[in-house]
């Protein structure tokens, strides 16, 4: 507050703070984090909103994101051209809404997208299969995976097409009581 | 020039209509965007055109029909994104509010008071960040324009104000937040520590420094009572017996004297002293249900085993991890917790030998039982000795038999659990099922000790008030021997004593304070050493003795303990209750708590980064996120018990204590009532204490309480029934 800061104009602190759950310390310390991944691209200077994006390579590598089966899958959620290069805008979006503060609704939307590995818009067996062998390392033989994979189904889904649209998985994840608790990262 | 279609409502097309009624047949001109015709009034593009392109109800009345007909083709199905496209172009009009009609005005105030809910809400939204900053963009844009002109109308000064006090108010919210969010104290350790340990230890941590600021505001509340100013006993340094001038000091109650007003405040210190305990009280309820509240709310009620596999699948995954080691030992979990879940699922359960299984079980119930009643017995039998020795005078015996009481308790705090453990292997239960019989029977535990301490407190609060009568008799004695010293000396100065040679009387609620500061000493001195001896030394030993061992120390036994999560943040609840339990007899608890969590805090961060190593199998003792609270609760409630009990029943001290004097410590609220308050409020409360009154009330409650009771099983009943109706319409 009052300390003159030259990577962002004010307005545009103002207009981060609004379109995220972040504080202005907290953007700052972003934009650096942001910068640690590749100083000589990421410029210091953003106060006329450079284009500069980061390949996906640089940003799963950050120590939150390292050890997550989905961060492939994290990034290119949250990037405008599905392939995994961010701007500065999509890093601070990601942050956001896997933020402590961020509503169960918003989670659930962009979880839905990131467990989603087709991009069909529909959590179909694969999607399933996919999941379940990142999260156990393939250690689950062929027909256990089968068998979870058609139980997850059957539990969650509400009109009977044999895959998860958003509406059936949103309604099954905001029931979980640990869904808030471990869809967090704190940067 | 591009038409971006303008999305529309079934809404949006009666308002259409009905504006189309107002304007005069033929003002509509096919082209909204940018054609201008100068004969049109003045007002009708600029202003509805405007909010057209700003949100859903296109009150424009020159939309054309093939506007219409070409939008009905272009309706796409976007389920939660249900705000207008931006448009680029913008008509520059002047907007002259005189030529507005009220009806008009009315859809401006609405579109102003839209445009802001939607900067409210932009955070929530799930569009990506340049769409939120061009939204963000146009609706200020929007609300510069014409929440100004809005203001131009009548009262215009009044509104004027409002949205510049409004503004003011959202930045020093803003402002605000940034405050708070910098002062939260901690937040790098308990990332270091989640990311090595996952969400749930962390939990642990995060519940600690919630009781850290619960705490720190018991503390302000009680500092609030003034510290009247002969400070005879000003020296706050912290004997181990508590003894001396501390138990005069301001830590505890006998320091805080009955005088009905002090000074020029006229502060009623017993009433205020009163009130700030009744307070205390009331606050910890409330913000314990507040969050109980919250929880439940968040998880939506859900039935736990419905959605069992979804939710391994989706949720089992933390994602604060940021350790290789945790990592790897988190997909092992994962990986065990699907095959035993697969297992339950494929064979049903059969027993081998039901009834050699509830043998057993029924045997390690009685040995639990035998064990709480042992533990019960001995608390007893050291706190009689205890008396015994108080008797005698403390100077004749050790350190061990002055602190007997406090030791044993905290030894059997420390070693039953242990035991439980071992019995619990006897019982062959699902993991979750026995760690839920395990907290129960720590519960039970902790409770009988505590019980069984105050049981036996109250014996010596008893003897202390004979002793009270003792010394009362033997004032009378005093001062009437003084009276017949003075008596022969006819021009004697008025009876004037140092107030040192006054003899005290014995303060029983003293004393109660004094126990329960020891204890809690005591209690958090055996923690840290068993954090030391159990998990430093042991830590310390594996890990220098391994390379001169037989077998390997890391792997088998005794390896690096774990976290144990739910004990601890048993102990954490359980020393919340004993600071309840005696903070109107020791005001100083709080602060002694706080500085005691303060320490707490980072000894087990250090404790837990540097010796312990992530659980191989997490289990929630529950499902639900309320059952510490739940916990919590009931200890609060327990612990004011007591409390209550001796405010009813017990008379206080004549001596000492902001209750001095009177038959009961209640009593100071029937005096503020008559003599402070007009007549009348004494009356109304006379008839709300009536029991005529009371108890009607009470039956009224209850039937709301069975009430409310029903009426959320039938909507839970009807949850389910919707459920399958929607399943079978598919």
């Amino acid at each position: 507050m009052g300390n003159k800061q030259t990577i962002f104009t004010d307005e545009q602190l103002d207009a981060y703070q609004d379109c995220t759950f972040f504080t202005r310390k907290e953007i700052l310390r972003l934009h650096g984090r942001y910068h640690e991944l590749a100083p000589h691209l990421v410029p210091m200077d953003y106060t006329k909103e450079p284009d500069c994006k980061l390949p996906l390579a640089l940003i799963v590598a950050m120590p939150e994101l390292n050890e997550n089966p989905f961060r492939n899958r994290i990034v290119e959620s949250f990037s405008e051209d599905g392939l995994g290069n961010q701007s500065f805008n999509d890093f601070v979006d990601m942050f956001s809404v896997l933020s402590e503060m961020a509503p169960r609704e918003l989670k659930a939307i962009f979880a839905f997208k990131i467990y989603d590995f087709n991009v069909d818009n529909f959590l179909c067996k694969e999607d399933l299969e996919q999941t379940l062998n990142r999260l156990t390392k393939e250690e689950l033989t062929e027909e256990e995976v089968q068998l979870v994979c058609e139980k997850a189904i059957e539990e969650a889904d509400l009109d009977g097409d044999h895959k998860l649209s958003f509406a059936d998985f949103e309604n099954m994840i905001t029931r979980a009581p640990d869904f808030l608790s471990t869809f967090h990262i704190r940067i | 020039m591009n038409r971006t279609p303008v999305k529309e409502q079934g809404r949006g097309k009666e308002r259409r209509r009905s504006t189309a009624k107002k304007l005069k047949p033929g003002t509509a001109t096919g082209n909204v965007f940018g054609s201008t015709n100068s004969s049109q009034p003045q007002f009708h593009p600029c202003l509805l055109l405007d909010m057209c392109h700003y949100f859903k109800q296109p009150l424009c009345p020159c939309l054309s029909s093939e506007q219409e007909s070409s939008e009905d083709g272009d309706k796409e199905g976007e389920g939660e994104d249900e705000e207008v496209e931006e448009e680029e172009e913008e008509v520059e009009k002047e907007v002259r509010p005189e030529t507005l009609t009220p009806e008009e005005l009315e859809k401006l105030k609405e579109a102003v008071d839209d445009k802001k809910k939607l900067i409210q809400a932009l955070r929530g939204k799930p569009w990506p960040m340049k769409k939120k900053h061009s939204t963000l963009r146009e609706s200020q844009e929007f609300l510069e324009k014409y929440e100004g002109a809005l203001g131009k109308g009548k009262g215009r000064k009044l509104y004027a104000y409002k949205v510049m006090m409004n503004k003011k108010w959202m930045k020093f919210k803003r402002d605000f937040e940034n405050f708070t969010t910098a002062c939260i104290p901690w937040e790098m350790k308990i990332k270091e520590i989640e990311s090595h340990f996952g969400s749930s230890v962390a939990s642990y941590f995060i519940f600690l420094r919630w009781m850290y600021g619960i705490n720190m505001i018991l503390f302000d509340n009680i500092g609030t009572v003034p510290r009247a100013e002969e400070t005879n006993a000003m020296d706050f340094a912290v004997l181990w017996d508590f003894g001396g001038y501390a138990q005069y000091s301001v830590l505890f109650y006998g320091y805080y004297n009955s005088q009905r007003a002090i000074g020029w405040l006229k502060f009623r210190m017993p009433l205020s002293y009163f009130l700030v305990g009744v307070g205390t009280v009331a606050y910890s309820y409330m913000v314990v249900i507040r969050k109980m509240a919250r929880n439940a709310n968040e998880t939506g009620g859900g039935d736990e085993n419905s959605f069992n596999f979804s939710w391994k699948t989706f949720t089992s995954w933390d994602y604060l991890i940021g350790n290789p080691e945790t990592a790897d030992n988190k997909f092992a979990s994962i990986t065990t917790s699907f095959k035993e879940a697969i297992l339950e699922e494929q064979e049903s359960r059969k027993d081998d030998n039901i009834h050699l299984t509830r043998f057993l079980r029924v045997l390690a119930n009685f040995l639990v039982l035998c064990c709480l009643a042992g533990s019960g017995y001995l608390i007893y039998f050291v706190v009689r000795r205890s008396q015994k020795f108080a008797l005698e005078g403390f100077e004749n015996h050790t350190w061990w038999e002055r602190n007997e009481v406090n030791m044993v308790m905290s030894l059997l705090g420390m070693f039953c659990p242990m035991l439980f453990d071992v019995i619990s292997a006897l019982e062959n239960y699902h993991p979750r099922v026995a760690l839920q019989w395990q907290l129960g029977r720590i519960f039970a535990l902790f409770l009988g000790n505590l019980y069984t301490f105050i049981i036996a407190l109250m014996d010596e609060i008893n003897l202390k008030r004979k002793e009270e009568d003792v010394v009362q008799f033997n004032m009378t004695m005093w001062e009437a021997s003084l009276h017949n010293n003075t008596a022969d000396n006819s021009t004697a100065p008025p009876l004037f004593t140092h107030p040192a040679d006054v003899p005290r009387g014995p303060c029983w609620e003293t004393m109660v304070g004094q126990e329960f500061v020891r204890l809690i000493i005591s209690d958090t001195m055996t923690t840290y050493i068993t954090l030391l001896i159990g998990d430093f030394l042991r830590a310390v030993l594996v890990r220098f003795l391994n390379y001169c061992w037989c077998w390997d120390l890391e792997a088998g036994f005794p390896s690096y303990s774990e976290f144990d999560v739910s004990g601890n943040v048993l102990g954490l609840i359980f020393n919340q209750g004993m600071i309840w339990m005696g903070a109107f007899y020791a005001p100083c608890l709080p602060a002694l708590n706080v500085l005691r969590l303060h320490v707490s805090m980072y000894l087990q961060c250090w404790a837990v980064m540097c010796c312990n190593v992530p659980q191989e199998r997490v289990f929630k003792a529950s499902g639900s996120n309320n059952f510490y609270m739940a916990m919590l609760l009931v200890i609060l409630f327990l612990s004011t018990l007591p409390a209550i009990y001796t405010i009813v029943t017990i008379p206080p001290s004549f001596d000492c204590g902001p209750f001095s004097g009177k038959a009961r410590m209640f009593d100071v609220i029937q005096e503020t009532l008559e003599s402070d308050f007009p007549a009348w409020i004494s009356k109304v409360f006379s008839y709300a204490a009536n029991p005529g009154l009371v108890l009607p009330f009470m039956l009224l409650m209850v039937l709301a309480i069975y009430y409310l009771q029903s009426t959320s099983k039938s909507y839970k009943e009807a949850n389910v029934e919707l459920k399958k109706k929607l399943q079978m319409v598919n």
